[in-house]
């Protein structure tokens, strides 16, 4: 068979065939649960915690009241320091909207100190150039003044390179 | 549990916007694999539909809107998702309707519209992360996957170049694909000078959303005879999904795909990957997952896969052949559709259909999906 | 082949609002009942993981990606069915039934107080082209196909409000219920008129809730269990897709599926051979939709017999004894579940006051407006 059927195309035609169009009024507000409002509530404090399950010792970072592992409610509170280690990065071109960006958004996973390994959470880099980022490199958190802080991820700015380290 | 074969497929090109709607995109899969297997929609008797987020398509349980293109109305129909994993997690919902008894004959049929969402399918993208953890990041889904290419790259010391040979491959596979959007001969400097998107991914390490359907019919084994003589036999099945916490894991290797790839081999009776299998058509959404997942179903050692690909084993004539379609990279990307390259193109590799792209002797062939924030793969074993 | 049975079951109370647990951890509570009641340890015992969910309830992309954790199915075979919770058991029946799977769970939930744009979500589902554009709240649609059941049938708009009396005082004694009262036929009919002929009272309230169920192989059953109930049979369909060309007055879907039932069942006379059922009630006039499509009275006699008490639980046939949506709340995908809970906990003898003398129930789901399709299971001890 050398033609398989559909017909495609180009963005310019896109624009000339016959549409409908239909913005959907999408709202929800969803109930964060126990571990998530405890950590959002730490955040606004400035702290980072997480959550231990004493049957196998993982301590989770973000908090979770079950451990996924062992299939139990997690038992403690623990807090965690506001220093890790980068797992990964990436240097982006490309804003959320895929348009594109001059100043690259440096972005990553943070393994976080104290935390069982590799318990990691998404975050921004500062501070630094793109060619600084390294594999392991030790950063800290940078905060927004405490007035600032509205209880989200976003209540730190980024995390910068740990002074006093390679 | 009973023998099954894959009997007829079918498919509409991909393309980054198709004039069709969803609902006709199906029909003309539908009635292409109907038509190969010699069929009409009366001899079959359950539908699988497999279509990844609704915000693409703009329907809110678009698998109940779509359901008459399936050819699912007045039948036994249901819709199945695991995001990306769909494109081998809808055959394999397929393959259970007939194994288990309850179906003779079952339509897999899998679709997906993205040129619907405007200004681009990427701003769908952004209801995939959660609401706390990631949304107030403003992520692009670019960087998650850059952030596993980067480690994947760092852990075994993997060059971009080599890398690149993935996209060189599968865009050049494609031109054989009569479905294919981005075939094209390129080159490694090609890939390297290409617009840098989120580093280490480059545009053209990327495959484009697209639109497009793919079916598969699938039949019992004591009712394959009098539909054909050259039937292709599932042999084996696995699918595992991992946490949702993605960056709680080391992401240089997908263990999720190394799971459902053992569930899988161990129902076919594979031992040695690497050797029993003829062809192969990993999920490439990303030249370096073509690698990655290689590595995740055990067809090589951890690391092994660029070697591989650099002594030209993953071409169509050396020892693996590794998305002979030309994949998601040079055929398209449209999420659950992709059944069609992977599947699809597994069946008439092993049914002696599948013409320029044909590896020859290929008796033994593995499909895998793979999908959700990074967690989710699934595989298929056939034999013909 | 195997028999397929249920071993467990485990569900939170079904409330309008659940503000103190995340998505994540509703669906752990009932998760965690679930595993209890059977006596397995998911990370050990449980073979394959089955959710029912559509994104669009849960406002995610890729619900499928959220699911895992709490479910104890990391790095385990899961898949998300975008059907009703009878539709997860219908995939997981088919699993156990290959072979391939000796235990599988389960799970549907309902977070839908965290959707603030109900109606939006729902109008949603509309055809983009041929019914979306007119916009209007969705459940229009259910006005006019009950307009048409009423007048083909000859149900009347009482018999209706009957269904809304009687669930609602099933659903005093059903202690999971959030939506129970004691009313008469008269308040139905003067409750506000909505989308006419249906009142509010004859619609049935949104409610968060998670349902559990663990399914196992004849083997597992016999070790796990003195209560095994097992699934006899189970069917599911689809009429079409276009509201301008369905039947309007039979839930043809709903005969399908059903039919389908009973043949995997062996049931020839299904008022004779089943005890109780619990159908869908998202709307008064479903339920009596439902009972005539499953072929448990006579047709067009349901709205008759609902006023004559023969569907009370004390009466020939109780249906919905649960007290239904319109008693327990509208659990979305979870619907379907809730009904097969109640039929598993009356055939175990578990049912408190509402406990019925019964050896083979029946659940019938809807997937609601704008849909014509639903899936049935026949249980039995």
């Amino acid at each position: 068979m050398e033609k398989y059927p559909g017909e495609a195309l180009s963005s310019k035609k896109m624009k000339e065939v016959t549409h409908e169009k239909w913005n959907p009024r999408v709202k929800y507000a969803w109930s964060c649960g126990e571990a998530m409002s405890r950590f959002l509530n730490e955040l606004k404090k400035g702290k980072l915690i997480g959550r231990k399950c004493h049957s196998c010792g993982k301590i989770y970072f973000p908090p979770a009241m079950f451990c996924k592992f062992c299939f139990k409610p997690t038992d403690e509170w623990v807090y965690l320091p506001d220093t890790g280690k980068v797992m990964t990065y990436s240097i982006s071109y490309l804003d959320m909207h895929a348009n594109r960006i001059e100043e690259p958004i440096l972005v990553g996973v943070i393994d976080i100190d104290g935390a069982s390994e590799n318990m990691g959470i998404m975050h921004y880099f500062g501070e630094m150039s793109p060619d600084d980022l390294t594999f392991g490199m030790k950063v800290k958190a940078v905060w927004k003044p405490e007035g600032e802080r509205t209880g989200s991820v976003t209540d730190i700015k980024y995390f910068k390179p740990l002074e006093g380290s390679e | 549990m009973r023998d099954v074969a894959c009997v007829g497929a079918g498919m509409t090109i991909f393309s980054r916007r198709l004039k069709e709607t969803g609902k006709e995109m199906c029909f003309e899969a539908v009635r292409m694999a109907l038509d190969e297997a010699g069929l009409e929609l009366k001899d079959i008797d359950t539908v699988v539909c497999g279509s990844a987020p609704d915000a693409f398509d703009g329907i809110h349980m678009k698998g109940e809107n779509l359901l008459d293109g399936c050819g699912g109305a007045k039948k036994t129909y249901m819709r199945v998702f695991t995001g990306g994993g769909t494109g081998v997690l809808a055959p394999i919902a397929g393959w259970w309707h007939v194994a288990s008894g309850v179906s003779d004959v079952c339509m897999v049929i899998c679709e997906e519209k993205m040129s619907s969402c405007f200004p681009h399918p990427q701003s769908a993208f952004g209801h995939i992360w959660d609401p706390i953890l990631e949304r107030p990041i403003q992520p692009n889904l670019v960087w998650i996957f850059a952030m596993e290419m980067n480690r994947y790259m760092h852990v075994h010391n993997i060059k971009k170049e080599d890398i690149a040979l993935v996209s060189v491959k599968n865009k050049g596979n494609a031109l054989d694909h009569p479905s294919a959007q981005l075939a094209a001969k390129i080159t490694v400097d090609d890939v390297l000078n290409s617009e840098v998107m989120a580093w280490p991914v480059q545009r053209l390490d990327i495959s484009p959303p697209s639109d497009g359907a793919a079916a598969l019919i699938f039949a019992a084994g004591d009712k394959v005879g009098p539909i054909t003589d050259n039937p292709v036999w599932v042999e084996g099945v696995g699918w595992c999904i991992d946490s949702t916490m993605w960056t709680n894991r080391d992401l240089y290797f997908p263990q999720y795909v190394a799971k459902a790839a053992k569930m899988a081999y161990k129902m076919a009776g594979i031992h040695n990957p690497f050797k029993e299998i003829d062809v192969a058509e990993p999920y490439d959404p990303f030249d370096y997952k073509e690698l990655h997942h290689m590595e995740g179903l055990l067809l090589c050692k951890k690391g092994e896969a660029a070697n591989l690909t650099r002594e030209g084993v993953t071409q169509r004539d050396g020892d693996l052949p590794t998305c002979p379609s030309g994949g998601l990279l040079g055929v398209g990307n449209p999420i659950a559709a992709t059944m069609g390259v992977k599947a699809g193109e597994i069946y008439w590799q092993l049914a002696g259909k599948a013409g320029k792209r044909q590896v020859p002797d290929a008796r033994t062939g593995v499909c895998q999906a793979w999908g959700d924030l990074m967690q989710y793969g699934s595989v298929m074993v056939m034999r013909s | 082949m195997t028999r397929v049975g249920i071993v467990g079951v485990g569900y939170t109370d079904f409330r309008s609002v659940t503000p103190e647990v995340s998505w994540k951890e509703i669906m752990y509570k009932a998760a965690s009942r679930a595993y209890h009641d059977a006596g397995i340890d998911p990370r050990r015992d449980v073979d394959s993981f089955i959710t029912c969910a559509e994104d669009y309830w849960e406002g995610f992309s890729i619900f499928d990606e959220f699911t895992p954790d709490q479910m104890g199915a990391v790095l385990r075979p899961m898949i998300t069915t975008c059907g009703d919770g009878i539709y997860g058991l219908a995939n997981a029946f088919m699993q156990i039934k290959t072979g391939l799977m000796d235990i599988v769970a389960v799970e549907a939930h309902s977070k839908i107080s965290d959707l603030i744009t109900y109606k939006d979500v729902v109008l949603f589902a509309f055809d983009p082209v041929y019914n979306r554009p007119l916009g209007g709240h969705p459940y229009y649609v259910a006005g006019l196909e009950m307009r048409k059941y009423l007048g083909e049938s000859g149900t009347t708009e009482e018999g209706c409000a009957h269904v809304v009396v009687k669930n609602k005082k099933n659903a005093m004694r059903n202690p999971l219920a959030g939506h129970e009262g004691d009313l008469t036929v008269d308040q139905v009919m003067q409750s506000q008129p909505m989308f006419e002929p249906l009142k509010k009272l004859d619609i049935a309230p949104l409610s968060d809730g998670a349902v559990v169920l663990i399914l196992a192989s004849e083997e597992k059953v016999k070790e796990l269990t003195d209560t095994p109930v097992w699934i006899k049979g189970i069917g599911w369909a689809s009429d079409t897709c276009w509201l301008e060309q369905r039947e309007w007055s039979r839930a043809v879907y709903a005969e399908l599926a059903s039919q389908n039932a009973y043949k995997m069942a062996k049931i020839a006379y299904p008022k004779k051979e089943i005890d109780f059922a619990e159908v869908d009630d998202k709307f008064s006039y479903k339920e009596l939709q439902h009972v005539e499509a499953a072929r448990l009275c006579p047709p067009q006699s349901a709205g008759r017999l609902v006023s004559e008490g023969y569907f009370d639980q004390n009466g020939a046939f109780p249906v919905n004894v649960s007290g239904g949506s319109l008693g327990c709340g509208n659990l979305i995908e979870a619907s379907g579940l809730q009904r097969t809970l109640e039929v598993a906990l009356q055939l175990r003898g578990e049912a408190g006051t509402r406990q019925l003398d019964c050896e083979t129930g029946l659940a019938l789901s809807w997937r609601g407006v704008p849909t014509a399709s639903g899936a049935c299971i026949v249980l039995g001890v």
